[in-house]
């Protein structure tokens, strides 16, 4: 990394900002009187979580803050000329020439029904880069320098028919089509795996650093901002708390949010208090230690199928002559074996697309198998239809907890009504109204939800509230095996490090296992005592979590785990 | 081309449904077809009479069998009231309602299609209140009541358009019959009186239609307009310092088209029954016209097939819709 | 042990009393913040008023005829003018109004539980049902909508009840796509596999879980077809279907009065249009209205 050249005037100077947005109850201020500084060539990173105010910072430095907000004072210098003050039509000359930015979501970023090449080309014209003579050269070179392999073929190529890495590579082409000065990525790699993140992140470093440009890197991801940053900038609630070199952030962070930040960030060598906050009150509690009794496993899989029809690509069968091979089903899970022990915490870990939550949709009975037994409690339920396991007295015994806790409550059920649902149709029948009231206060205490917030809709919740709402109707009815299926990839991190250390409690106090469905090897590795690791629909490696993450045996393992990002602990 | 051949394949099964709907609409339902074939003054013996010769005695299968047969050749029946085949009936008076219709709809997306642009582009400015008020009012309008206002405003009270009567000034001779459109026949032929007669009597029935198509056309393209605008991708635009023109036009208008063209689809089902209302105020000669009239001498043959002309031409126009859909989404052209 | 801080969640700071109280408090906000739905409301409440108390507040009898009035202009006597029999027009718009409420009401209440039970099951179950379903839609889809109103009526015979039934049956695949389309994305909902997990049977899915929150988009098209259902009723009697004269209607009454206009008699057509258009803008700026306050994502 470089260090900064403090001797020169910086690129990009931005003075007492502030930004402003016009709501229905009133004026917001998204981001107040904040100083950011960014020098030739440097790489400055933005972090926060939502609602930091980071992501609007860029979007007032490029001026395309959407019609509610506006520039309240403070001014933003790009060499020399402020671009607080300046004209719409000379911010188009700086947009895409000299400043450009990359997004999130790639794919939505481009426009679907426009060739990559063309859009290529659009900024090159309006950049009067090119001429109509030399134009699709240009844009092939382009496509050449962001690594798109037969990039003469993917000129004429929709959005649609590129995967998410590649889309990014062409938003990234995009960008640098024009050679600006400033980048800035605004979470460029959020949504995407985390093997595809490298690649993508490698190929931004590498492109800038051979331009001599400066970059700002915006992200939710402090270990991802520290490992690719000369500088990070600490924001919350639309100020800026700390500013640090970014090979000091996480040795000594100075702000007490940094800290809790720095804490919060799942990382190898801590356990799951280590996440919390200095002034928890869990922090120095002891992990609970749970005994796996020898014995016959809870759950044991084996040899498990599930297979989709594919669909048909290419030119289908004409109307007379209709006999063709019918194609080979889609094995999303592909023969996998595994058992979870009583007490223990397994996980369950690998890309998009792996199968691994069609495994847990299995497991939990929400799906139909293809072929394969699994046996709960020694009982195989894989032949019981996914319709009648309702009726199973099995039902009870294995719950889930949601990726997206909000998707997954009902919008017109209050919390409470949403967490006795499983008492009401599965509990015993003798239950009246105050014993149900009982049972819902405990179980909010158990999660930690105050009483006072079971009378409210989930729209009145915090992400965080919903999440410890969606685990009390889980734990409801005290089921032997709790699938958790991504729970803390909708949270910010500050709010996981809570969720994790509640979820392990809970387990702990009333005697559960764990199946935990997770992308994240961090997070798994501090949660669970096993590890299996999937690809494509089978399992590649499993194992004591220890193991698999130190001394992985599989290939893709360690491409995996040498993929997360390394901040300079 | 494949594709459309493709296309043209899948609107088989919804031919065959309008044939069946529009057989049923006759046979199985209550009321007695034989009387409504033989119209009202007809006697006992002679409704036996045409329900024999209609095959009406015979089992339903049969009969249905038999309306196969005769739609095959074209037969829709005869027209009690003008003693004419009703198919002959259907093409003679078709271009006058085709020309209305879509000079309407001409109309209505010249209008239409700006004015959304404007008020999604100028969020809140007085273009879009206008847009506000003119969606609400034109769906809330009945489109024979417009129709008799602006007669009696610009024939009755203005004087701008002649009386609504027919296609073209009782005194103006009709064009050479070249493609049926009296507009079109007129201009080909440099029969520019005959144009400016018949323009004289179209702008207004045109101007009814389109009022009454204007309002979903302009409501979808503000609102698409609005998602396209606020989009990611126009934000990538944006932030590369594309023009405006650019961005407004190439990125988020084209994107924004695709609703727009889905909602012609319901645009057309609205026209074409706005067509058979307007028809009857103006006096136009239209299918619409023709059906309106046989109706209340119950003669039934040409309700039947104005009714199985009417849903082809719709499932023609919406495969239409379909085709120009897959022009501009290259996802729909290439999963096809 | 577990009472984790929750300080780290940021809280709505909003409070909610019961749900009834909220709904009338959200609505009385709506309504002071968007004068439009203000008067919408006022106008709903002013129709379903004329429509009990139109006939007792006429002030002639509607179908009275007397020739040594007809084609009288408005006057002090009568505030709409005499048409060509020499009728009240204003009574005649007046006693109208319940007919053409009635015709929407009902058509759009058998819609409503046709379209809506089909496209849940459709939308829910997938499958053959939905391909039955979705046929049938896609057949009646194929006629555009007034002209299969024409050819019902016609075949069925000249009657209010064929009337509700036509306009019942034109609309229907307009519900059953509705309903499906929303049934179908929360098929695989979050919560509706949750509720799979808490043990809840397919009816109670269907109707406890999914049916509620399609709900407030099926008041809205419900609101807006009111407005669909009257012109298309008064459209069928303006083509001489439907309704027969001397009964007084809205869509009639124009027709009758169409041919004077020519000749400026305008007041025989235009108070009955009028009528018409005022109800049907209504109920086009109710379903607006209707949306804000029923949709709980919009709720603050």
């Amino acid at each position: 990394m470089t260090a900064p050249i403090h001797d020169q005037p910086p690129l990009l100077d931005i003075r007492d900002l502030t930004v402003e947005f016009a709501t229905r109850r009133g004026t917001v201020t998204a981001v107040s009187a904040i100083d950011i500084s960014v020098a030739k060539g440097e790489t400055v990173g933005i972090v926060g979580e939502s609602g930091s105010g980071k992501s609007v910072t860029s979007y007032a430095v490029m001026r395309i803050l959407d019609r509610a907000g506006r520039i309240a004072g403070g001014t933003i210098t790009f060499s020399g000329i402020d671009l607080s003050a300046a004209t719409e039509r000379s911010m188009r000359d700086f947009r895409g020439r000299e400043i450009s930015m990359i997004f999130q979501n790639p794919r939505a970023a481009l426009n679907p029904i426009r060739k990559v090449g063309h859009q290529i080309e659009d900024i090159l014209r309006q950049h009067v880069q090119a001429s109509s003579m030399d134009v699709l050269e240009k844009a092939i070179d382009i496509l050449k320098q962001v690594r798109i392999a037969r990039p003469e073929e993917r000129y004429n190529a929709y959005p649609f028919e590129l995967s998410g890495g590649m889309c990014q590579r062409i938003v990234i082409a995009l960008a640098l089509a024009c050679q600006p000065q400033l980048l800035i990525a605004d979470e460029p790699t959020t949504g995407l795996d985390v093997t595809t993140q490298k690649a993508v992140m490698e190929l931004v470093v590498e492109l800038t650093r051979a331009r001599g440009m400066s970059t700002i890197l915006i992200t939710h991801d402090l270990g991802l901002a520290s490992t690719y940053c000369d500088r990070i900038v600490v924001m919350e609630k639309g100020r800026i708390v700390e500013t640090a070199q970014s090979a000091t952030i996480f040795r000594d962070p100075a702000h007490p949010y940094t800290r809790k930040l720095v804490r919060a960030t799942p990382r190898p060598g801590i356990s799951l208090r280590d996440l919390l906050p200095d002034d928890h009150p869990q922090r120095n509690m002891p992990i609970p230690v749970q005994a796996v009794p020898e014995g016959a496993p809870l759950l044991e899989v084996e040899n498990l199928v599930k297979e989709y029809p594919r669909q048909q690509s290419g030119p289908k069968p004409g109307f007379l002559k209709r006999k063709t091979e019918p194609l080979p089903a889609f094995r999303a899970v592909d023969g996998i074996s595994f058992k979870v022990m009583r007490g223990e915490t397994v996980g369950l870990v690998g890309e998009s697309g792996c199968g691994k939550s069609t495994t847990s949709m299995m497991v939990t009975r929400l799906i139909d198998t293809t072929s394969g037994t699994i046996r709960f409690n020694g009982e195989d339920i894989a032949g019981i239809p996914a319709a009648q396991f309702t009726r199973s007295p099995l039902r009870r015994r294995i719950q889930m907890v949601f990726q997206d806790p909000s998707e997954s409550l009902n919008p017109r059920y209050t919390a409470g009504r949403a967490i006795i649902d499983p008492i009401l149709r599965m509990g015993e029948t003798t239950t009246d109204r105050d014993a149900l009231a009982d049972r819902c206060a405990e179980l909010a205490r158990l999660v930690g939800l105050p009483a006072d917030l079971l009378d409210r809709f989930p729209h009145q919740l915090s992400g965080g509230q919903k999440a410890r709402v969606g685990i009390a109707r889980a734990i409801a009815l005290n089921p032997d095996l709790v699938i958790l299926d991504e729970p803390t990839a909708a949270l910010d991190v500050s709010v996981q490090s809570i969720v994790l250390n509640l979820l392990n409690d809970l387990k702990a106090e009333l005697g559960m296992s764990y199946l935990f469905v997770s992308h994240d090897l961090h997070v798994v590795g501090l949660l669970c005592d096993r590890i299996i690791v999937m690809n494509t629909g089978r399992i590649v490696e499993q194992g004591n979590a220890a193991d698999v993450l130190e001394r992985p045996t599989a290939a893709y393992t360690s491409e995996l785990i040498a993929a997360i990002p390394h901040p300079p602990v | 081309m494949r594709s459309l051949g493709k296309r043209l394949i899948t609107i088989v099964p919804t031919l065959i449904g309008v044939v069946i709907v529009t057989f049923l609409l006759t046979r199985v339902l209550p009321g007695d077809t034989a009387a409504y074939f033989a119209g009202p003054m007809a006697s006992q013996e002679s409704i036996e009479e045409i329900r024999v010769s209609l095959g009406l005695d015979r089992p339903l299968y049969e009969q249905f069998v038999h309306y196969i047969g005769d739609l095959a050749q074209g037969d829709l029946g005869q027209s009690l009231s003008t003693g004419q085949p009703v198919l002959t009936e259907i093409l003679t008076r078709l271009p006058a309602s085709a020309e209305l219709t879509l000079l309407g709809l001409l109309f209505a997306m010249v209008v239409a299609i700006p004015l959304g642009i404007l008020a999604a582009v100028r969020q809140g400015s007085i273009v879009d209140h206008l847009c506000r008020v003119l969606t609400t009012a034109g769906v809330s309008l009945p489109v024979f009541f417009t129709g008799l206002l602006f007669v009696y405003l610009f024939y009755y009270v203005l004087n701008w358009a002649p009386a609504p009567f027919g296609r073209i000034d009782i005194f103006a001779t009709p064009p050479q019959h070249i493609t049926g459109f009296y507009l079109i026949d007129s201009l080909i032929t440099g029969n520019f009186e005959a144009f400016r007669a018949s323009f004289a009597q179209i702008w207004l029935p045109a101007v009814t239609l389109g009022i009454f198509a204007l309002a979903p056309i302009a409501r979808m393209t503000r609102a698409s307009m609005i998602a396209a605008l606020s989009s990611e991708f126009v934000r990538t635009a944006r932030a590369g310092g594309l023009s405006p023109r650019k961005t407004i036009i190439t990125y988020a208008f084209r994107n924004a088209m695709l609703p727009v063209v889905t909602t012609l689809g319901m645009v057309f089902s609205f026209l074409l029954g706005a067509n058979v209302l307007v028809e009857k105020v103006f006096a136009w000669p239209g299918i619409g016209s023709f059906a309106v009239e046989a109706l209340l001498v119950s003669d039934f043959a040409p309700v039947q097939g104005f009714v199985l002309t009417m849903a082809i031409l719709y499932v023609v126009l919406n495969l239409l819709i379909d085709l120009l859909y897959g022009v501009i989404d290259p996802r729909v052209r290439i999963e096809a | 042990m577990t009472t984790l801080d929750i300080k780290a969640d940021a809280t709505p700071s909003v409070r909610r009393p019961t749900p009834v109280v909220a709904l009338l408090r959200h609505t009385r906000y709506v309504l002071a913040g968007n004068l439009v739905t203000a008067v919408a409301f006022g106008l709903f409440a002013i129709i379903v008023l004329l429509a009990i108390i139109g006939p007792w507040i006429a002030p002639y009898n509607p179908t009275a005829t007397n020739t040594t009035i007809a084609l009288q202009a408005p006057s002090a006597a009568h505030w709409f003018g005499t048409d060509n029999l020499g009728r009240d027009v204003l009574s005649r718009v007046l006693v109208a109004t319940r007919l053409d409420f009635i015709i929407a009401i009902s058509s759009v209440a058998l819609v409503f539980a046709l379209g809506g039970i089909a496209g849940i099951a459709a939308g829910y179950f997938g499958g053959w049902t939905d391909r039955i379903i979705s046929r049938l839609s896609d057949t009646i889809m194929a006629f555009p909508i007034f002209v299969l109103a024409m050819g019902i009526v016609a075949a069925l015979g000249n009657s209010v009840t064929n009337i509700v039934i036509a306009t019942a049956i034109v609309n229907f695949p307009l519900y059953a796509r509705i309903a499906r389309g929303e049934a179908n994305v929360r098929r695989n909902a979050g919560f509706v596999q949750a509720a799979k997990l808490s043990g809840n049977s397919t009816p109670r899915i269907l109707f406890g879980q999914i049916l509620p929150n399609i709900m407030p988009i099926m008041m809205v098209q419900m609101s807006l077809t009111m407005g669909y259902a009257i012109l298309n009723a008064a459209g069928l009697s303006f083509v001489g279907l439907g309704v027969r004269p001397p009964t007084p209607e809205w869509g009639i009454m124009v027709a009758e009065g169409a041919s004077y206009i020519i000749t400026g008699e305008w007041w025989m057509a235009l108070f009955p249009g009028a009528a018409l258009m005022i109800a049907v803008f209504t109920f086009n700026l109710l379903g607006d209205g209707l949306r804000d306050i029923v949709d709980p994502q919009r709720r603050t």
